[in-house]
């Protein structure tokens, strides 16, 4: 636990001195913010903190992009290496890396609220509880599955390659970039078996419906469920040197971590639950506004359903 | 008698179709500077990497300080520490910084102003990783490498790309060690450093030791010769100089032809005598007194740099 420490503050220093940190971590979610709520949000009210969740998640979710590159970076500069000589193993490089992900995303999240509640207008923080604990739990999910990424990738072009392509799909399939209910209903479906909807749609009825931690269940067991798995996954997959290959075997295991998320998603696609409330919550909140989230392929005024 | 504090048997180890060692075997005692000595692709690296605990051997045993590297105990990494060949370090950590983190790790309380002054680098504490020289970098490498104090010291290649300047400073490190009866191995290519240095040096080529010795002994299989190298206007075939009076052996090595002479005044007036009958032309010469390099040659019929 003390080796956890001592690199959680080591990647915090290194993490202060590095300009990606401010810009990547609170201006650019920032200026999304602004961004979103002038267009969708211009009065204020609920519509800042559905534009805010989605902010929200856009960042947490960005934990994935960070972790997986600089252990990418470790690696090939040959810097995890010289850690492998010091007595500590795997699973202390990523816990101190998931540790410091997950404190240095607090000012960026606590920014956003209070830039949303103070600037923007936004009437109510919602349950700031669940916001905070769905932000964590979010941010060890997408920074385990950041860590899976980079143990499966035998480069920085093919980290880059595939946080692309998860970060694409995560973005336009989970509820960020477009409002879940204005999806098709065949996409929408596919949406249940991803962990960023789950995300989403957590902080929205945090935030806008004030859910207590104790009603989010689904969104906190398949969140925490999958950064429990996809962690036992990035510590069995885990390489020291460029050079070394993942044994075949060790592949499957990258395939369990998607196990949470297809259960889930079997589980919710049967009950039918969170995509009503998804449309409920869009409706409710753009009623008397409806143009004023519309995404570019449809509008959520009139939200698809099955 | 000396106790031996590395052991190594019949170490093997393949790349693919590409066999790095075959059958490595050696011994080196407390306190003893040993030296392996070849050419790049010999199997230098694979060798002390495997005594690391850095990659696992196929095949033969090793023992280190009494553990088992392949294990990875704690206890042994305590023991040990190495300069690997390629590593790295953040760019943005200080040097003091990186002294304070691995001492932390290895769980002693390092005296860092002594270390950094022992190593030429206390004007340098406060500078970040990447804007340090080369051969400040190995300085810091060596350091870290002792911040614990073990007992055992790899230096894999450690003065490889350093002008000469920095490269005595390093070899002033060594004796330094050695006064303070650290157990060293040691990699190099090159001759003068095994020389200068090691207690015995093990030759390594093609993955084989061809030859373990201290230096003196290893150079008396060429006592009583004088090494006399020339080049020549045409190609000569080396079994037609063995018959000029005084040589005992001749090789033709990267188009020069090298001659271990009895009786060099002798072999020189044969030799241009020869070559005048046969219209050929002397173009330089050299005499020197045999070196490790002339041992390798004799062993393997090239140079250590090839």
């Amino acid at each position: 636990m003390r080796h956890v420490w001592t690199l959680t503050l080591f990647r915090l220093r290194l993490a202060m001195r590095n300009r990606a940190f401010l810009v990547f971590g609170i201006i650019i979610p920032l200026i999304f913010l602004f961004l979103f709520s002038a267009v969708f949000a211009s009065k204020g009210g609920p519509a800042v903190a559905y534009v805010l969740a989605s902010v929200l998640a856009m960042s947490v979710m960005g934990s994935f992009w960070g972790l997986s590159q600089q252990l990418v970076i470790f690696r090939e500069q040959g810097i995890l290496r010289r850690f492998r000589l010091a007595p500590l193993g795997p699973g202390t490089m990523l816990v101190s890396s998931i540790i410091s992900n997950l404190i240095l995303m607090v000012p960026g999240i606590a920014a956003e609220i209070a830039v949303a509640h103070w600037m923007l207008h936004m009437d109510a923080l919602g349950n700031l509880l669940s916001v905070f604990v769905l932000s964590a739990l979010g941010a060890v999910t997408f920074a385990t599955l950041g860590l899976v990424v980079a143990s499966v990738a035998n480069s920085m072009m093919e980290t880059q390659v595939i946080n692309q392509l998860l970060w694409l799909s995560f973005l336009l399939l989970s509820g960020v970039a477009i409002p879940l209910p204005s999806l098709p209903i065949w996409l929408q479906k596919v949406a249940l078996y991803l962990p960023a909807t789950y995300l989403v749609t957590g902080l929205e009825r945090a935030l806008i419906e004030f859910v207590p931690l104790n009603h989010l269940g689904a969104e906190l067991a398949s969140l925490g469920g999958s950064s429990v798995l996809a962690f036992f996954v990035c510590q069995q997959i885990f390489r020291w040197e460029p050079e070394e290959k993942m044994p075949r075997q060790a592949k499957l295991w990258v395939a369990a971590a998607l196990v949470p998320f297809l259960l889930l998603g079997a589980w919710e696609t049967k009950q039918g639950g969170r995509l009503s409330e998804a449309r409920s919550i869009l409706h409710s909140t753009f009623a008397e506004r409806p143009a004023q989230r519309s995404a570019p392929a449809a509008p959520p005024a009139q939200p698809n359903q099955p | 008698m000396s106790k031996a504090i590395i052991e190594v048997r019949d170490l093997t180890k393949k790349y693919g179709d590409v066999e790095a060692l075959r059958g490595v075997s050696f011994q080196i005692d407390e306190g003893e500077i040993f030296g392996l000595l070849g050419p790049n692709g010999a199997g230098k690296t694979t060798t002390i990497e495997i005594l690391e605990g850095m990659r696992t051997a196929d095949g033969g045993t090793a023992s280190v300080s009494g553990f088992d590297p392949q294990k990875g105990s704690a206890q042994f990494k305590r023991s040990v520490g190495a300069v690997l060949q390629s590593t790295s370090l953040p760019d943005k950590i200080r040097v003091d910084e990186a002294l304070s983190l691995f001492a932390q790790l290895y769980g002693t309380r390092a005296d860092r102003t002594g270390l950094l002054s022992r190593f030429g680098l206390q004007e340098k504490r406060h500078a970040f990783y990447g804007k340090l020289s080369g051969g400040q970098k190995q300085r810091l490498a060596i350091a870290l490498a002792l911040v614990h104090e073990p007992r055992v010291v790899f230096l894999d290649e450690p003065t490889a790309g350093l002008d000469p300047q920095v490269r005595r400073e390093i070899y002033d490190i060594i004796e330094e060690l050695r006064r303070q009866k650290k157990t060293v191995l040691l990699t190099t290519h090159y001759i003068e450093e095994a020389e200068r240095l090691c207690d015995r040096v093990a030759i390594i080529d093609h993955g084989n030791v061809i030859a373990m010795d201290t230096p003196r002994e290893l150079k008396q299989r060429s006592a009583g010769t004088t090494r006399i190298e020339v080049s020549l206007a045409k190609p000569v075939e080396a079994a037609e100089l063995r018959a000029l009076e005084g040589v005992a052996d001749c090789r033709t090595v990267d188009g020069r032809t090298v001659l271990h002479s009895t009786r060099p005044p002798q072999t020189i007036v044969a030799l241009v005598k020869h070559l005048e009958a046969h219209g050929n032309e002397l173009q330089s010469l050299e005499i020197a007194a045999p070196s490790l390099e002339d041992v390798f040659i004799e062993l393997t019929g090239r140079r250590l740099r090839e």
